[in-house]
């Protein structure tokens, strides 16, 4: 994200508050919501900021009013966001398709929790991998985030708003319970962000904001330029489809982002997105006898992982292991030739998910010659690092 | 072709996927006229959902959103916060809006948000070929209720009003001066503005559900079923009036302008809090 | 007097107009419009006294009333 000259301050925040303030950073002057478990501080705080800033906020009746009504303020030259969890995000699938087929750039949160169905309301998961990529009906393509501390969950919120208005479309931004609902301390920025408008225009639909004489027409069908129906044209319905999924496959290289850590001299890597991506770290500096100073204090640690029947002991020697992460920041578009790059030294892949085990597949396509070893939890929990490296340990063996 | 039509249609797009006689085309030539007569056409934008009148505005030569099965409403929720200042219409069936869009209806009602929605009320799913919808009158016999409806119709006049829409009118397709006049009304009124408009669909229901399948027929047959409400001097703003000797009532059957419309309680709630 | 015109391409042939006049101007003719119905034809304009009521209840937009009093 580029950091303007705009004054810079330091807080302690909350991953959802988080995202709601770099939403109202990114320009976002529409909020509509509905509140659902564990995403309801990001319209808590929403319905007050929002006003604040001049803009405006409602709460609907649910969340397929809120996708829609975000929609509909879009095309009022509002820059608009929801933000939702578990079944709230499913209801709002219909309005994801409406977005991505007539091109209007909003922005959808998904607080992940567990599922299917009401689920596991208070915990967190990452089992909407392929739900935020293929969840409507009908092919599209569609840019997803996923953010694994509270800074991304800030400085992500601004980028879907970026990435939105140029592709012209909806992005998710898929958080998970356990980034949502953890404090960190971030930079966040204040006043006005200067944002230039997008260049090359991607959308093939009618792209001009109500009320400029343009005789704009929004439509769900398949149309043409202008708007105009063409379902009934099987060779123009079967270009539109393909023009509005190639504009995001065919720009991965300028949406991918892919951090590694430790990778120069791995053999081994772990590749996580989102919250998983947090352990993941952790073991890796745990088997490189790399301090962390980020990590909370130790007695917060110890209690939760007591509380909740983890005993987090550390005496098996990871030393010999040379591990490095691969983080993956935008899971959609699929970031295939970033995560060759990065992987392109290791024998072992190993995927952490709090599913059981979707992305990982992905993973094992682009990654044909390498050894890719699924590491699905459900229920919950998110790994522990110590799960992390016995995994390994089990994987690459102890063969020094 | 009428000079209306072509101040205000893409012709271009012409003909209109309406069958012949089809109730929507009088309600579309109607809402245009009403729109000429106001002279505000630039500050109009028309929002609708799924069914053949949701295809009424996507023939105009204005800002038109053509949305999703039932959400129209929340759409134009959306698009009417962002723009306070403009007018945002409304085109919407029977089953559009109160069936798979009841949720929305109520609570857009209930809020009184400035929006003007024409229910087109044909009492039938006409584009998917004549099943029964929430206001099939009991008794008819459709493609869903082959052995007659057993549904106790929606009134969905009687339930926006009891929820606090502040301008509710029912006309039919039969009456268009009048519905020309209340489309204008709806529009410049400052609340949430509803009007049914009893329409015909002489494909898809006809006999089974009017009786009747020439449109003349079943026109003249809502001239003869229906009575223009004249209410007494202030008794617009209680309860809507209830069908008399079976006839429906229609005209203008609700209307408060001085109920707080949503934005304005917005805009009251942000100065009293020191907010703007 | 009143210039009533029925465009062929919007007709669609439903026949509302018939009706919808006070004075019976439009009647059945053989003529067809572009779907290959039969569409009305204009009898007597004469005796139009404007009031616009085939305009207004048209579903199609095809008819045009010219001239007519009220202009």
């Amino acid at each position: 994200m580029e950091r303007d000259s705009n004054t810079k301050t330091q807080v302690v925040l909350q991953g959802n508050e988080a995202c709601a303030k770099g939403a109202v950073y990114a320009g976002c002057r529409f909020f509509a919501g509905y509140p659902i478990t564990p995403s309801t501080e990001i319209i808590e705080m929403l319905s007050g900021e929002m006003q604040k800033a001049g803009g405006a906020f409602i709460q609907m009746e649910d969340e397929i009013g809120s996708a829609c009504a975000i929609i509909g303020a879009r095309w009022g030259g509002s820059k608009a966001m929801t933000a939702t969890s578990g079944p709230g995000y499913t209801l709002m699938q219909e309005a994801i398709g409406f977005a991505a087929v007539t091109e209007t750039p909003i922005v959808i949160v998904n607080v992940q929790r567990g599922g299917p169905s009401t689920g596991q309301p208070t915990l967190s998961s990452q089992q909407d991998i392929y739900q935020a990529r293929y969840g409507s009906h009908g092919d599209y393509g569609i840019i997803v985030l996923a953010p694994s501390s509270v800074q991304e969950m800030y400085d992500f919120t601004v980028k879907a708003f970026d990435l939105a208005e140029q592709f012209r479309g909806p992005v998710i931004l898929l958080a998970d319970e356990v980034v949502g609902h953890m404090r960190e301390k971030i930079e966040i920025f204040s006043g006005d962000r200067r944002v230039s408008s997008p260049k090359k225009k991607y959308a093939i639909s009618p792209s001009t904001d109500f009320f400029k004489g343009a005789n704009t027409l929004v439509e769900g069908q398949l149309h043409d330029e202008m708007g105009r129906r063409i379902g009934h044209m099987a060779d123009k319905s079967g270009a539109f489809i393909e023009k509005i999924t190639r504009k995001i496959e065919d720009n991965v290289d300028m949406i991918a982002d892919v951090t590694t850590y430790c990778m120069e001299d791995a053999d081994v890597a772990i590749v996580a997105w989102g919250s998983v991506a947090r352990p993941s770290l952790n073991a890796v500096k745990k088997a490189r006898g790399i301090k962390d100073d980020r990590i909370l204090p130790k007695f917060r640690v110890v209690r939760d992982l007591v509380k909740r029947g983890v005993r987090e002991t550390m005496h098996t020697d990871y030393s010999h292991l040379k591990v490095g992460l691969i983080k993956i920041n935008t899971v959609w578009p699929f970031p295939e030739e970033l995560l060759q790059q990065a992987a392109e030294n290791v024998d072992t892949v190993i995927v952490p998910e709090m599913n059981i085990g979707k992305y990982c597949r992905e993973i094992q396509r682009a990654l044909p010659d390498k050894k890719v070893v699924p590491l699905p939890k459900c229920g919950g929990n998110i790994h522990t690092p110590k799960e992390l490296l016995d995994k390994i340990l089990e994987e690459v063996g102890v063969d020094e | 072709m009428n000079r209306l039509y072509e101040k205000y249609i893409k012709t271009e797009s012409l003909p209109t996927l309406f069958c012949p006689g089809c109730g929507n085309g009088i309600i579309q030539y109607a809402a245009i006229e009403a729109f000429e007569r106001l002279g505000i056409a630039e500050d109009i934008a028309c929002v609708s959902g799924i069914g053949c009148s949701s295809w009424i505005p996507c023939y105009y030569k204005l800002d038109v959103m053509h949305t999703m099965h039932g959400r129209a409403i929340a759409f134009a929720e959306g698009l009417k916060l962002a723009r306070p200042e403009k007018k945002i219409v409304v085109f919407t069936g029977d089953g559009d809006c109160v069936a798979i869009g009841g949720n929305h209806l109520v609570h857009a009602a209930a809020r009184n948000i400035d929006l003007t929605v024409i229910m087109v009320n044909n009492y039938i799913y006409g584009m998917t070929g004549g099943q029964k919808s929430p206001t099939t009158p009991k008794g008819a016999r459709t493609k869903t209720s082959p052995f007659g409806c057993i549904d106790q119709p929606i009134d969905s006049c009687k339930l926006v009003t009891s929820l606090g829409a502040s301008y509710v009118a029912r006309w039919t397709t039969a009456h268009p001066v009048q519905l020309e006049k209340a489309i204008a009304d709806g529009i410049s009124h400052k609340g949430f503005s509803f009007i049914e408009v009893l329409s015909q669909c002489p494909v898809q229901a006809g006999k089974n559900v009017y009786g009747e399948k020439e449109p003349s027929k079943i026109m003249e047959g809502y001239k003869k079923g229906t009575y223009i409400y004249k209410p007494q001097a202030g008794a617009l703003t209680g309860d809507i009036p209830a069908p008399q000797d079976g006839k429906i009532p229609i005209g203008l059957l609700h209307y408060d302008p001085d109920a707080s419309e949503y934005l304005q309680r917005v805009e009251e709630r942000l100065k009293a809090e020191g907010v703007r | 007097m009143a210039e009533i015109t029925i465009d062929k391409a919007c007709c669609k042939g439903c026949n509302i107009c018939l009706t919808a006049c006070p004075k019976k101007i439009f009647v059945k003719s053989k003529k067809r419009n572009n779907y290959g119905t039969a569409m009305p034809d204009v009898k007597d304009p004469e005796n139009c006294v404007g009031c616009r009521m085939c305009e207004r209840l048209c579903p199609d937009g095809a008819i045009d009333v010219k001239g007519d009093r009220n202009q």
